[in-house]
């Protein structure tokens, strides 16, 4: 067979969708991020065995299986911990990290911090919607501090806090706001991110109709970020800490050299590490 | 130890032996404050009997501070292989007494032992001294002091290898072998390393050990973390994700650079959480994994452990066990994360438990559970310890048992390919991200032979059999246990304790007691046909082991139906446990 007639058609955004049933609520905006994903992932032309995407646990954590891709739904709150192995010992692969408001800023705090100091060469992606959804309605780190629920009445008096500015701080090499009513610009955004080298960082504002029925009311809130991406952190955490949360788009883009820095490839030998035990 | 090199139980009352090569082994300890550089002294000592063509160990001893306090290098040389520490010290050489209480337990003196301490230091604390250790002072700080550049602890180490009888020419090849500074201060510590042997040339009464044949190329001198990196290494792993605790940490310092040699990664995560997920990742994308840590981080891993089982992701977690619960003593050895080990993850979790009967054997049994791990698609506990860990030992080169990653491998475009299909061995092709055709999500979620989440009665237990019968069926061939001598009594052990108990039933198998000794390797799956097997003739077994709870002895009790009234005999860390108070518990097991 010659190249032309092998040659593959483009792949198609349905080329990345796995034909499972999607198991989330009418309405939930993270139907509209796993279009985007698929999108995103036809606009590069990545072939779907060569993209991994990593989650955790929580509504926005199915989406691995949704997908065409390898898919890895691991343990609450440890998804950029399971990609980071997964990236580091794979580099070939293309590697997707799908996560919560509760599965990334609450259990998975930690990890996120680490993810964002450490520069892999991944692409995180945040659906926040200021709830734990799975298990009906608990507040999230996101979420406002007078927010009723059964678990916390009259709220946890506790403030939300700022993860696009924690993302900054601790060394994101791109960060990025979107929303999931927008499922065009998102999918530029996530493609942006992931062909962005290092630690791409994108919070999607994704409602949850059930439990923040509220949060219907983003669509008509959300706007265009009137700015240019920054390359300066400082001056992109003072935007987004001084914005009205609803600004859509590229926030910042840095050049930090991705992890693993050293070069990488055999240069010894198991006999040669013998040697330093014998006598 | 294979035979039996010291064969008084007790220790023994006179003077120095009228056959000066009567001694088998001989047992020294190094003492003295932060930065006096006993460990250093006790490093070069070991590396000079090395050279000598004898075998040895050194425990390493210290209190809680990271640098300065008291510490103290516990030697043992001797003419065979021994990874057990003797009852007791016939040389205890202090560069200072202050805070050396501290070690009074741990160096118990021989009634014929000998103190060697600076005369400007005044008496030795009365303990040492109690059960008639004579005491010699020597001015070492203003021997040292009369060498510009040089150091006391190089003249005790020419003291306690002169007293010793390691030849001067071999204590000055490890002294040269070892240096890194200039010329001038290595001619300064020759001298120093002389005046020390000089000054022991006076004293006499202590129990010379022969020095061994020539030094075999076939010989290693390593510690148990070194050697499982080795092991882990040679068995293919090539992605280490970890976060530094006492004592696993030099085993993750031997690894770094190691692993970048052959083209592989350590990363340091920023807890335990993350260690074991980042393996489970790096092993999801087909790469040989594992991870090292101690009680604390085993405890943090439970989550991931039971995630790469529900996964069927293979991975290897070493385990060098310090005395627990919670931070516990954390430079100390002990027994005690068994029962956590083979019982500790939530839901019906098969996995692989095993445990280094040696620091040869931290080697050949880390390069098993890789190769087991990714045969059967489980993690794979390694229970090391820390004195195995921490000790440095003399050894014949261990064979390369030939452990290798082979891992059962889907192929592309497979027809019907179901990741987690029912397979008889229990073991299915696991399909490698990059690999087209046979995309799987995997998932700790229950799920269906496609690995679709699946809630069904019929899918939880076909996936609850799968996991089970894989790690059952196997054939672990020979290697589950060592097994060693005949007798109507047995003795079961696992881990650091093996050498103990071998040497304890070398010394009763001379006043004619036999004992079978059993030790076993493989802890889970517990295999209870084999062991039986292993018992076959025995009347009555002692399980031994270094914890509070007996757990080794509870766990075989549920697992096994051991001939006779089977009995224990346990004790926690910190203090390694003795072959004379192991024979001493053995004999009177007997006469009950």
């Amino acid at each position: 067979m010659n190249e032309a007639v092998t040659a593959c058609a483009p792949l198609t955004a349905q080329n990345y969708k796995s034909g499972y049933k999607p198991i989330w609520c009418p309405g939930c905006g993270d139907y509209s991020v796993l279009s985007s994903i698929t999108k995103a992932l036809a606009a590069l032309q990545l072939r779907p065995e060569n993209v991994a995407v990593v989650s955790g646990i929580g509504c926005s954590s199915r989406i691995p299986a949704y997908t065409a891709c390898y898919g890895f739904h691991g343990v609450h709150g440890r998804s950029l911990a399971a990609a980071t192995g997964l990236k580091v010992a794979r580099p070939d692969l293309t590697v997707l990290v799908a996560s919560g408001d509760g599965d990334g800023y609450s259990i998975g705090g930690n990890h996120f911090l680490h993810a964002c100091r450490r520069n892999v060469d991944l692409t995180y992606i945040v659906m926040d919607n200021h709830v734990y959804g799975m298990t009906k309605g608990q507040p999230s780190p996101t979420t406002e501090p007078d927010w009723d629920s059964k678990l916390s009445p009259g709220g946890t008096g506790v403030r939300s806090f700022h993860p696009l500015v924690l993302a900054l701080a601790a060394g994101a090499n791109f960060v990025a706001r979107a929303f999931s009513g927008d499922p065009n610009g998102t999918a530029d955004i996530l493609a942006q991110a992931i062909r962005h080298p290092g630690f791409s960082f994108v919070e999607i504002l994704s409602p949850c109709v059930t439990f923040r029925p509220e949060q219907k009311g983003w669509k008509e809130q959300v706007h265009p970020t009137p700015l240019e991406p920054t390359d300066d952190p400082g001056r992109a955490a003072r935007r987004v800490m001084t914005d009205d949360g609803l600004n859509i788009g590229v926030l910042y883009t840095g050049d930090r050299t991705p992890y693993p820095l050293g070069p990488r490839g055999a240069r010894g030998s198991i006999e040669n590490m013998e040697a330093e035990f014998a006598l | 130890m294979k035979t039996n090199p010291r064969n008084d139980a007790q220790p023994h009352a006179g003077s120095m032996p009228p056959d000066r090569e009567a001694a088998a082994s001989i047992s020294i300890a190094l003492a003295g404050s932060g930065g006096s550089g006993v460990m250093t002294a006790g490093n070069l000592l070991l590396d000079a009997a090395a050279k000598a063509g004898l075998y040895g160990l050194m425990v390493r001893t210290s209190g809680p501070q990271i640098r300065g306090g008291e510490a103290a290098a516990l030697l043992r040389l001797a003419r065979t292989q021994t990874e057990s520490l003797d009852d007791g010290f016939d040389l205890l050489l202090a560069i200072d007494w202050q805070n050396i209480n501290r070690f009074a337990d741990e160096i118990p003196m021989r009634a014929s032992g000998l103190l060697v301490g600076d005369s400007d230091e005044g008496e030795p604390p009365p303990v040492f001294l109690a059960g008639g250790a004579r005491f010699v002072s020597l001015p070492l700080k203003k021997m040292a002091k009369a060498i510009s550049g040089s150091w006391t602890n190089m003249v005790a180490l020419g003291v306690s290898g002169a007293l010793a009888g390691i030849p001067a020419e071999a204590l000055e090849q490890a002294l040269r072998a070892s240096w890194k500074r200039t010329d001038a201060a290595l001619q300064a510590n020759l001298r120093a390393l002389h005046a020390g042997i000089d000054a022991a040339a006076a004293i006499d009464g202590m129990p010379h050990i022969c020095a061994g044949a020539a030094p075999s190329e076939k010989r290693w001198l390593l510690s148990g973390n070194e050697a499982a990196g080795f092991g882990a290494l040679r068995g293919g792993v090539r992605f280490v994700a970890a976060y530094p605790i006492t004592p696993a940490t030099e085993m993750l310092e031997w690894m770094a650079p190691a692993l970048t040699k052959v083209g592989g990664t350590l990363l340091q995560a920023e807890d335990e959480l993350a260690s074991i997920n980042m393996i489970i990742g790096a092993s999801f994308g087909g790469v040989p994994s594992l991870t090292a840590t101690a009680g604390p981080g085993l405890a943090l891993m439970t989550e991931g452990i039971g995630l790469a089982v529900s996964a069927e992701v293979p991975v290897v977690i070493v385990d060098v066990m310090r005395g627990g619960p919670s931070t516990g003593i954390p430079a100390k050895s002990e027994q005690s994360d068994l029962s956590f080990a083979v019982s500790g993850l939530h839901g019906d979790a098969p996995r692989l438990v095993l445990a280094p009967t040696s620091i040869a054997d931290c080697a050949g049994t880390t390069q098993w559970a890789v190769m087991l791990a990714e045969a059967l698609q489980a993690p794979a506990i390694v229970l090391s310890d820390q004195f195995m860990g921490q000790s440095r030992a003399i050894i014949d080169r261990p064979a390369d048992p030939g452990f290798a990653a082979n891992r059962l491998i889907a192929e592309a475009d497979t027809p019907d390919f179901k990741r987690y299909r029912n397979t008889e061995s229990g073991v299915s092709p696991m399909a490698i991200p990059g690999t087209p055709g046979i995309v799987y999500t995997a998932d700790g979620l229950e799920k269906s032979e496609a690995g679709v989440p699946s809630s069904q009665a019929r899918d939880h237990y076909t996936q609850l059999d799968k996991r089970e019968r894989k790690l059952v069926l196997y054939d672990y061939g020979d290697r589950w246990a060592d097994i060693e001598g005949e007798g109507d009594i047995a003795v079961i052990t696992f881990g650091s304790v093996t050498d103990v108990a071998r040497e304890a039933l070398a010394r009763l198998a001379e006043q004619g007691t036999k004992a079978r000794l059993i030790a076993l390797r493989l802890l889970a799956p517990a295999l209870p046909d084999r062991l039986a097997q292993a018992l076959d003739g025995v009347k009555r077994v002692l399980v031994v082991e270094q914890n509070h709870s007996a757990q080794l002895f509870r766990y075989l009790r549920a697992m096994h139906d051991l001939p006779g009234k089977p009995a224990s005999f346990h004790r926690p860390g910190p203090l390694p446990m003795r072959p004379g108070e192991l024979a001493r518990a053995i004999l009177e097991w007997r006469q009950r």
